[in-house]
Parts: C-alpha cells; structure tokens; sequence
C-alpha cells in the first residue's frame, strides 16, 4: 500500500472538497443543497461515532443526545443575543457544550463496557431529552423557531443561505475526515485499537486506557455537537422530538457498520450509501421508509458482511493476492 | 540492599473466598524467583495484585522502595514492572510487529521521552520478535499463530516494555520440551541482562533448572519459600501436592 502522509491526504480531501462545493454551485439547485447537506451531517456524525464505537468499541446508542446538544446550544445562544450569530461560531460553541457532555458520559460510565455502555449512553440521551422538553427558555415540547435570512454576504459576494450552510457542512465533513484519519495513524489511534481488543492487555503494555477513553468520548462527542450546531438554521424549527430522533442514533450506527468500522473510509461510504438511499426514497416513497431501509440493511451486512463493506474489500484482495 | 519488589501481608477476596490470605513476598534485584502452586492456589490473583490489574484490600506492594497501592497497571508497567498473561491477550486486529509496537509506544517512550524514529521502532520490534522466533511472521496477526507461538509473542510484549522486573504466568503450558529450554534459555538470557524475573509455572522441572529461590502458595497462603531443594523436600509442600 503506498503511504500517503497526512498533509497530503489533506490537500486531497480539500481539492475534492473544493470540486463538489463548484459543482454545487454551478449546479445551484435549492434541493440538491438540502439532500447534501444532511448527507454531509451523516458523514460527520457517523465519523465521530466510530472514533469510540469503530476504533475504541464502546458502542454509543446516544449520538442523538450529542447532536441535539449542539443543536440546542444554537437555540440558547440565538435567543440569548436576540440575534443570528456567524454559524461557525456557534459549531465551535456546540463543539465544545457536546465535548464537555462527551467527557461527562465518559467518566460516569468508565466501567461500564459493551451492552451496558450502550444502555448507558441511552440512558443519557433520554435524561437530555426530558430535560429539554422541561425548559422553556429553549422552546421545551413546543420547539423553537429560528427564522433563517435568506441570504448572507461573505467577501462582497451574495450567496444563497443554504449554499452558505451546505459549504460549512462540507468544510466540517472534510474536518472531521481528516481529524478521524489523523488520529487512525498516530499513537493514539494504536492506544484506541488496544482498547478496542483487550483493555486488560492494554493496561499492561502501558497503555492509559482510561485518560484514553475519556479523550474518545470527549472527540466523539465534540464532532456530533458541531454536526448539529447549524441544524436548526437548517430546519428552521427545532423541536425535542426531531433533533433527539431515533433517526440520528440509528444511522450514526448503521453507517459506519455497514461501511466498515476499523477505517475512516468505512464511515464516509456507509454515510455517502445510506444518506443517500435514504433520500432518494424520502422523495420517491415517503420519509417514513428511511429507519426501514436503514434497518433492512444493518441486517443485510451483518450477515453478509459483518466488517463492512471496507473490510469485504480488504478479505477479496487479501485473498486475489494470495494465490 | 533493598529488594526490588516488597509484598506485605496483601489480602484479596471474592465475595466469600479467600483468594490471598496475608501474603509476604520479597525479591532482590536481578533474582530468578520460582512460584508454585497448586490450581486455584491465588498465583495469578498474586501477579495481578503486583501489577494492578486487581487492588489487593489490605496490605502493601512496594517496587523499588515507592508504594505501588492505588497506582493503575498502565502506570506499575512504566515503573518497570511487567507481566505476561497465563491466556496469551494478543491484540488481535495487529500484525505481530503492531502487537510490540504498542508496549514500545506508549511505556519506552514515555520513560525516555523523545520518541524513536519510525525506523528505530520497526528495528525493534523485528528484533524482539526475532529473540522469540517469530521474525517471519512480523506482519501476520495473531490469528494464524499456533498456541505456542501465541505464549511467545505474550512474552515477547511483556519483555517489549523493557521491565526491571518481569512476571512470566504460566509461559510454558502445553509446549513441548525442546520449546521449554527455548523459553527457559531465554528467561535466563533477559535475566543474565539484568532484568529480575517472578517464574510461575506447573512443570516443575523447568521451575527446579530456572529458580534460584522457590515460594509456594497453597490456598491463599504462602507455606514455603527457600531453596528450591529445600522446599521440595518441605513436607508441608509434599502434603499440598501430593495429598496425604
């Protein structure tokens, strides 16, 4: 395999980068922006889902609690200054309320490993939805509105809001793509690995398991608050039962096992596949088969391919080079 | 001269059992120290009080004069104390080489600080595997290893971690007897390196060639230490063996 080092695998993410966003924009349909964005939202929850469930096996059930935090961060801080801040800023503000939740989770359930570490983390994303529905600053049951502008001027030039928001979702995809990567190559990603296969054997190589679970738990964490930060300029109308969906734990699941969890490519397909299947039916059927499909399909690759799709590559050319 | 590892009167429980029962133990630098036992004796929950995977309840465990109690196993490791386990725990989704990558990472370097280059690193691991006899297979993962050459690459990580003191748990079970002084020569060899070595191990011919002093635990307690002649003759010894 040639080795393709960090800054160069960076400078490839942004020229992609750069050629989607222009096609984009020549393209300039409203609804492509809207399709995308949400797949662009996938990529980035479910990049930030396999940092602790892919490299390090603590499977997550509360990604959605994550992302409505970012969400809601946005809510509070749109009231608060009675006023739109920029939106990367409030991603940064998302990204760092969601890490602090992250770090949180991860020192209440520290020895808590596999279907209790899932309970867990469902526990916690219950206990964040009841209390957002209890508090009325942000909009409680009733949900909030966020009246977007329709456009914004950045550098003189004019651009369509959603434009404006689909690049910034691309830009953070691109971020957390990189990040995710980053990480798989260093020392910390082999210590998340260790854990990920024998945490006792971990410990005994030296390896600090807990200071490393909690920096997972905190990056994981982190990464779905900034995912949802922009999501109610999206939506519009943000409300407890939509950014607290079943949809957003379910999928940052789905996707990263069907893609393949040991690689940060695995995430990138499986949210590029399933987003936009999903899509696809929202406008061919109805947006009630989405959780269907994504179902339909867990069970589909667990059977055939329990490594994902990266990890069915991987054995076929194992096995086409070994004659 | 102060000995490298004091145990002090540890005592450890599973709810009703008694797993270690006030247990002293003492070894000097540079020693080969044999500890036997019969199954369910408390030798595994001994090593795992020593290097903190379990947290003994009473009693003390100093290694290099420094009080270990409270201290997480990552952090005995950098002290310079390591062990391997009785089950080998390979990483399984590492090749070989990544499997000694790990304690060379995150416990040698962290003691010298600057980390190696990446060639120093790879250097390294081809050559502890080498040690064992596994240099063929560096890329290979743990999965197509034999049982046998699974308890050497567990040993091998063990001794990656380059530890003044090294625990080997039952590194011997089901090898054969040309592989037994394979490993036996080299524990010798890491000892003769300076490195003091806790030997746990049922075959007692391989226990009687390496130690130079041999404990015996028999339920919880330890009712031998000494010469290793001496201690096999000990009637009490006989009697927890051989029965009455």
């Amino acid at each position: 395999m040639t080795r393709v080092n960090t800054s160069k695998f960076s400078l490839i993410v942004l020229a992609v980068g750069v050629l989607v966003m222009a096609f984009a924009h020549w393209f300039n349909v409203d609804y492509l922006f809207f399709a995308s964005y949400t797949i662009l939202q996938f990529i980035v929850l479910a990049t930030a889902w396999n940092i602790l469930g892919g490299y390090c096996g603590y499977v997550n059930f509360g990604s959605a609690a994550f992302f409505a935090m970012g969400a809601y961060s946005s809510v509070f801080m749109h009231k608060f200054f009675e006023e739109a801040l920029p939106v990367p800023l409030l991603i940064v503000i998302g990204g760092i309320v969601s890490g602090i939740v992250g770090l949180g989770m991860g020192y209440l359930t520290l020895r808590l490993r596999g279907s209790f570490f899932a309970i867990a983390t469902l526990a916690l994303s219950v206990v964040l939805a009841t209390l957002v529905v209890n508090w009325d600053y942000v909009g409680g049951s009733r949900g909030a509105y966020i009246i977007r502008p329709e456009t914004i001027e950045i550098a003189g030039v004019t651009i369509n809001y959603i434009e404006y928001l689909f690049g910034l979702m691309l830009l953070l995809a691109m971020i957390a793509l990189i990040t995710a990567r980053t990480v798989e190559r260093s020392q910390l990603g082999f210590g998340f690995a260790t854990i990920r296969d024998d945490e006792m054997a971990a410990e005994a190589s030296g390896v600090p398991t807990l200071k490393l679970k909690l920096i997972a738990t905190t990056m994981s964490g982190a990464f779905m608050g900034m995912a949802g930060a922009p999501f109610p300029y999206y939506i519009g109308y943000l409300q407890p039962q939509s950014a607290f969906g079943l949809e957003y734990a379910v999928n940052s699941i789905a996707m990263p096992m069907i893609g393949g969890t040991t690689s940060w490519i695995g995430p990138l397909v499986g949210a590029i596949l399933l987003g936009s299947a999903q899509q696809y039916a929202t406008v061919t059927i109805s947006s009630a088969v989405n959780l269907l499909i994504v179902g339909l399909m867990l069970v589909a690759f667990v059977i055939i391919a329990p490594n994902g799709i990266v990890g069915l590559v991987q054995e076929r050319l194992r096995a086409w080079r070994k004659p | 001269m102060t000995a490298l590892l004091h145990v002090d009167n540890i005592s450890k429980h599973f709810g009703g059992f008694v797993a270690l029962d006030g247990v002293d133990l003492s070894v000097e630098p540079g020693e080969r120290l044999g500890l036997i036992g019969p199954n369910g004796s408390g030798k595994s929950t001994l090593v795992n009080c020593i290097c903190g995977t379990l947290q003994n309840e009473s009693g003390s465990v100093r290694f290099e004069g420094q009080p270990m109690d409270g201290l997480a196993a990552h952090q005995r490791t950098h002290r310079g104390l390591s062990r391997s386990f009785q089950l080998p725990r390979p990483f399984h989704s590492m090749s070989l080489a990544d499997n000694l990558r790990i304690p060379l990472l995150y416990t040698v370097h962290a003691r010298k600080g600057p980390l190696r280059s990446a060639g120093d690193l790879d250097g390294r691991c081809h050559e502890l595997l080498e040690m064992v006899g596994l240099a063929n297979k560096s890329r290979q993962l743990p999965r197509d290893l034999t049982q046998v050459e699974m308890r050497k690459l567990e040993l091998a990580r063990a001794v990656a971690a380059e530890p003044k003191l090294l625990i080997a748990d039952e590194s011997m079970a089901g090898l054969s007897h040309s592989e037994i002084e394979d490993i036996l020569a080299l524990l010798v060899r890491l000892n003769e390196r300076g490195i003091t070595v806790i030997l746990i191990e049922h075959i007692m011919s391989a226990v009687m060639s390496f130690s130079q002093r041999l404990a015996v635990l028999v339920s919880g307690k330890k009712i031998a230490d000494g010469k290793p002649e001496d201690v096999v003759r000990n009637p009490e010894v006989v009697r927890a063996y051989l029965g009455q």
